[in-house]
């Protein structure tokens, strides 16, 4: 009972004097705004990346040349390339595999009339686009035909097509590759930013063999993407793809591969825990402005505890104990630093529901998060203002009483 | 039950240590009678304040016994001395010492908070003792919009309201003209006669201790004279 009315005091004392109650509560506020927005952001974008990833296919392996992440230098040291034989190869060695996918990949100037554009340009076969689920936007596929003569036709993606040919329907139009002139059979629907923010709709898309034959000039294979049936593990996969690979290029059992597998999935997952290592720390850092919430706390309490001497010196003569002045000087440190949590807050969460929608992630609320800072906000009350409060409480009432 | 509510006995009061001691109460023995309204006179610095501050359990004797009642003060630790003046003192103050932007009515509750009252039985005999100083209509005003009179006699209100066993009243007239102090020290000697209040009062004006039943004349930290 004496607690609800000590309670009742502080909220009255709070409220005498708004702008400087609402100026001592600023810091907390922020602190636990900005810790709101980290945390709630934080976990909206861990949910995009993973809602990204399930749209990619998340069962997609990358086999690619080089070292990857053993030994030094990396991917710097010339590995010897793959060809289609080692697709193949996987293909009939390695079971639960829906697609295997050889592509040859490099950076080339398109032209198209007078418009031209340094796109990415993908040579594949017709699995490439099983594999990671493009569909078609106009027009027709490549043919086996097509792929097993090596054809001048193209499939473009949205912002390909775009840069080169505007409105325009591209459809049975040329383009110039090099020297080479291509006819567009087909284009692409967009697929959007990849997880790591590249445009995957810059492409141009040919026929493996003429990628090797007129563009490239070597029957080398860059990439080989593999989708691998559901249910089936990727980790069994990729070890059974890594021994295949060490035979066939003759690696020795104390080399390390020179070549490397990549999980999508374990891309992601790094991804993620990076995102919340990320999120962690700039919480961390918010968690700072909480202190300096609580030591402008402590810094008002103080000044309240040196103008208000003659009311603590009344009160200790008609009765009062020296713990309840501290408990009253307490509750009203607790009652402010709470105040500015429960501000802080909506605040937060205004702000990141307002922010979610600009970097276009889910707004993902955390009941667990918003209880915690408020507890939190109360702790920082406590711990700040106790100083105070002892202060107050050991005041001499004699002296107290005569304080002008 | 003594039939001396106070008694001090051999009480000494020293500030300091070694030459720059103060002996600011040397050696005081005093007995106060139930129902006895006491002024305490002398010069300042003759030990009268400090004598309260000690009858009021604020500050403790450095030698000497006190006896309030039937409780040696000397043994109790500083919550039980709280609680002593919480449920058996009432303090009044020159400078009123009300409690800013709060109502007449809240301050005069303020005791009985602390005594844990629940809060309708509290408001009732706040405003029993509001009315008993004469400020029926003026609960909800706040010191501010009352004049020093009335501002006294809230204190007054306060000070009464828990029905204690002393009202110790420091210079209760200082801060008030000569009509006002007449009024409040009527009103004091009135709850003294009429409801046998004891009172001990602090105060260099003879007209004011001219009240009281007994007056004490302090000097250099003895007492004078007691008639």
């Amino acid at each position: 009972m004496i607690l609800w009315e000590i309670y009742l005091l502080a909220q009255r004392t709070i409220l005498r004097n708004v702008l400087r109650s609402s100026l001592t509560m600023l810091g907390i506020v922020i602190g636990v705004g900005a810790v709101i927005v980290m945390v709630t952001l934080g976990s909206g974008t861990t949910a995009k990346v993973t809602q990204n990833i399930s749209k990619l296919g998340t069962d997609i392996l990358y086999v690619r040349p080089g070292l990857g992440s053993h030994g030094p230098g990396g991917l710097r040291i010339a590995s010897k390339q793959f060809e289609l034989a080692d697709a193949e190869a996987i293909q009939n060695a390695i079971a639960g595999l829906q697609a295997v996918a050889p592509t040859t990949d490099s950076n080339r100037q398109a032209i198209v009339g007078s418009a031209n554009r340094t796109t990415w340009v993908n040579g594949v076969t017709n699995a490439y686009f099983t594999a990671l689920g493009w569909t078609l936007a106009d027009g027709r596929w490549f043919s086996d035909a097509e792929q097993k003569a090596g054809k001048s036709v193209c499939l473009l993606g949205q912002t390909a097509q775009k840069e080169l040919f505007g409105s325009t329907s591209p459809i049975g139009q040329a383009l110039r590759l090099g020297k080479v002139s291509f006819k567009v059979v087909g284009t692409l629907q967009a697929k959007g930013a990849s997880t790591f923010g590249q445009d995957q709709d810059d492409v141009i898309i040919i026929p493996l063999r003429t990628m090797q034959r007129r563009i490239a000039g070597k029957a080398d294979v860059r990439n080989i993407v593999i989708a691998v049936a559901p249910g089936v593990s990727t980790q069994t996969v990729t070890a059974d793809i890594e021994r295949l690979m060490r035979v066939r290029r003759g690696i020795k059992p104390n080399q390390y591969d020179d070549f490397n597998v990549r999980d999508m999935k374990e891309l992601i997952d790094t991804f993620t825990s990076t995102t919340m290592v990320m999120t962690a720390l700039l919480s961390a850092v918010a968690g700072v402005s909480l202190l300096v919430g609580g030591i402008g706390i402590m810094n008002t309490m103080m000044v309240s505890v040196t103008e208000r001497t003659r009311e603590i010196g009344t009160r200790l003569a008609i009765g009062a104990m020296r713990e309840e002045v501290l408990l009253q000087f307490l509750v009203e440190a607790v009652v402010l630093a709470t105040f500015g949590g429960i501000l802080g807050i909506l605040l937060g969460l205004s702000a990141s529901v307002v922010g979610a929608g600009l970097i276009g992630v889910p707004f993902i609320f955390k009941p667990g998060t918003v209880a915690l800072a408020f507890f939190f906000s109360g702790a920082v009350g406590v711990a700040f203002g106790y100083l105070p409060a002892k202060k107050a409480a050991q005041l001499d009432p004699i002296e107290a009483l005569r304080y002008e | 039950m003594y039939q001396d509510l106070i008694e001090l006995r051999n009480i000494t009061k020293i500030y300091g240590e070694g030459h720059a001691a103060v002996h600011a109460l040397d050696h005081i023995d005093l007995r106060i009678r139930r129902g006895e309204f006491v002024a305490m006179m002398g010069p300042s610095g003759s030990g009268k304040s400090t004598c309260l501050n000690i009858l009021g359990c604020l500050d403790s004797p450095t030698g000497g016994s006190y006896r309030f009642d039937d409780v040696q003060v000397e043994s109790l630790s500083l919550d039980q001395r709280a609680a002593l003046r919480r449920n058996f003192l009432g303090f009044i103050f020159q400078g009123f010492n009300l409690l800013n932007r709060t109502s007449a009515l809240e301050n005069v509750e303020l005791p009985l908070i602390y005594r844990r009252m629940p809060v309708r039985k509290r408001r009732e005999l706040a405003l029993k003792a509001l009315d008993d100083v004469g400020l029926a209509g003026w609960a909800e005003h706040t010191p501010g919009e009352l004049s020093g009179g009335q501002q006294q006699r809230v204190a007054i209100a306060r000070a009464l309201v828990g029905h204690p066993k002393v009202l110790l009243a420091d210079e209760p007239t200082g801060n008030l003209d000569s009509a006002r102090s007449k009024e409040v020290m009527e009103m004091l000697s009135g709850f003294n006669r009429r409801d046998g209040v004891t009172i001990v009062m602090v105060t260099h004006e003879p007209d004011m201790a001219a009240y009281a039943d007994r007056q004490i004349q302090f000097r250099d930290g003895v007492i004078e004279a007691v008639p």
